[in-house]
């Protein structure tokens, strides 16, 4: 019998391959990943130690043979033909497929303007050694693109003492994922530690040592880094003529247009229940989408929910945000601990939180929030408001009622 | 066996846990929901998150930022990416005074 082949070993594939086996599947599992290293965590990477970027495995090579999970690293695939159920690799061999999963994940946004090939990219382990590498006494970093990504590197670089500038095509940065208070919170941070901005800019033309923005003024820059965010890597699954949006296409089962085909991860583009399809890209949904695919791939029929959730550290504040917090939500603020916690209420039910304060302090109370999302309840915003008020016991009566 | 003062009972939310620093390493006691107290050690087997900092419920702890989850009265690790069980030491109160066997 022909078993289940997951194309992407990063956090969802690597995860699917093994929620495979926990949920029973006996067949064969064949994990195919293009970079030429063991399933490794991204998140470590902005975030070197001594200097040097951390290359953390998601798992040992025994475990995975321990598995039977059959990995090809630095295989890449290169054709899907839906219909014979076949996925063609790099190194020319065929594999046929009961269940294919794209864990494809995303790869980065490119600048297109003049000399964008002066910038480098963050998304690999290769990528941030080559930035890292480059993080010398003296150097000026330029980093293009005030999102998460953008932000966290700028910390870490500000922290080595290196001069950064972070350019910034909108009038505010993080403005995408994080809720406006907190991100004017953080950004007032990065300015407090030295980051020089250059926000509503657009790029005219990247040099060996300068950026020149569209006003005609310059940046000086020793080193660029694009951080504009990513797009899906959706190449496979158009060729082969899958439904594509912004990213592959699955039902709630996180099944594509073909009904052999799931998708997890950075690449797929999940339908809701009040109608589109949404994409999300962090560590978790990478991870938890993988689990329910690898248990429908398996033969459950399980439809994927969870809550959205990510964190973001930044010098030695971190950053938990539950849920997809809008502006037309009602905000309700709580000081707690050194730091404070917005959550966001829609028509009176809770829908979103967000936290930041002094490393993981707000853990516990953002984690507490989720449970409260998934509850579903309407609390009363002057309880939420009273940092007195333990959430805890909120959950507790929630659930008792 | 060596037992170690380490805070008072009261220093500990019930349901709760807070980090405990001696001789260079770093613990998390634990208040239980019935009073009794554990310890283990302070960081999540996954990656170095202080578990202190994580969510309490019942006899679980659940690391800060990667989910990982532990029975914290035998180390026992529930939930992946945890998959290595954390360290315990006793631990007691008397008259309050929450105290740890550091070996």
């Amino acid at each position: 019998m022909d078993g289940i082949v997951i194309i992407g070993a990063g956090e969802a594939g690597t995860r699917a391959a093994f929620a495979a086996r926990e949920a029973g599947f006996a067949g064969t599992v064949t994990l195919v990943g293009s970079e030429p290293h063991l399933p490794y965590e991204r998140p470590p990477l902005s975030k070197p130690v001594d200097g040097a970027v951390q290359m953390k495995a998601i798992c040992a090579a025994e475990t995975l043979a321990a598995a039977g999970i059959d990995y090809r690293q630095g295989v890449s695939a290169s054709g899907l033909d839906a219909a014979r159920r076949s996925v063609s690799l790099s190194d020319g061999s065929t594999l046929r497929y009961e269940k294919l999963l794209l864990a494809t994940g995303a790869q980065p946004r490119r600048l297109t303007c003049p000399g964008a090939q002066h910038a480098l990219d963050f998304r690999t382990y290769a990528e941030a050694a080559a930035i890292f590498s480059r993080a010398e006494a003296g150097r000026h970093f330029v980093i293009i693109g005030g999102g998460l990504i953008g932000m966290e590197l700028a910390a870490v670089l500000r922290g080595k003492g290196l001069a950064v500038s972070v350019i910034e095509a909108a009038q505010k940065t993080l403005g995408r994922a994080v809720p406006a208070r907190l991100a004017a919170k953080l950004h007032d941070r990065h300015m407090d530690e030295g980051v020089r901005f250059h926000l509503g800019q657009g790029i005219a033309e990247i040099t060996p040592d300068a950026i020149v923005l569209a006003d005609g003024s310059q940046v000086p820059a020793d080193i660029v880094v694009a951080a504009i965010g990513v797009l899906p890597d959706t190449h496979l699954a158009q060729a082969a003529g899958l439904a594509i949006g912004n990213g592959v296409l699955t039902d709630a089962f996180l099944r594509t247009s073909d009904p052999h085909i799931f998708a997890a991860g950075d690449c797929a583009a999940v339908s809701q229940p009040g109608g589109g399809h949404v994409r999300f890209e962090s560590w978790r949904n990478a991870r938890s989408q993988a689990e329910t695919a690898a248990r429908n791939m398996a033969g459950a029929d399980e439809a994927f929910v969870a809550t959205p959730w990510f964190w973001s550290d930044q010098y030695d504040l971190g950053l938990q945000v539950a849920g997809v917090p809008l502006p037309d939500h009602r905000s309700v603020v709580r000081p707690s601990g050194g730091g404070e916690l917005e959550f966001f209420l829609d028509e009176g039910r809770l829908v979103a939180a967000a936290g930041l304060g002094p490393g993981n302090s707000l853990a516990k109370d953002i984690k507490l929030a989720e449970m409260l999302i998934a509850a579903g309840i309407s609390p009363d915003p002057a309880a939420l408001a009273d940092p007195g008020v333990n959430l805890k016991a909120l959950l507790k009566t929630a659930r008792a009622a | 066996m060596t037992w170690v003062p380490a805070c008072k009972l009261d220093d500990i939310e019930q349901e709760g846990a807070i980090r405990f620093d001696h001789g260079g390493r770093t613990y998390a006691i634990y208040r239980a929901p019935d009073d009794q107290v554990y310890c283990t050690a302070g960081l999540c087997t996954h990656e170095a998150i202080h578990l202190a900092d994580g969510l309490v419920m019942d006899f679980e702890v659940e690391c800060p930022k990667h989910s990982g989850v532990f029975d914290y009265r035998t180390g026992e690790a529930l939930r992946l990416p945890a998959c290595e069980n954390l360290k315990t030491y006793p631990a007691e109160v008397i008259d309050g005074e929450v105290r740890v066997a550091l070996s």
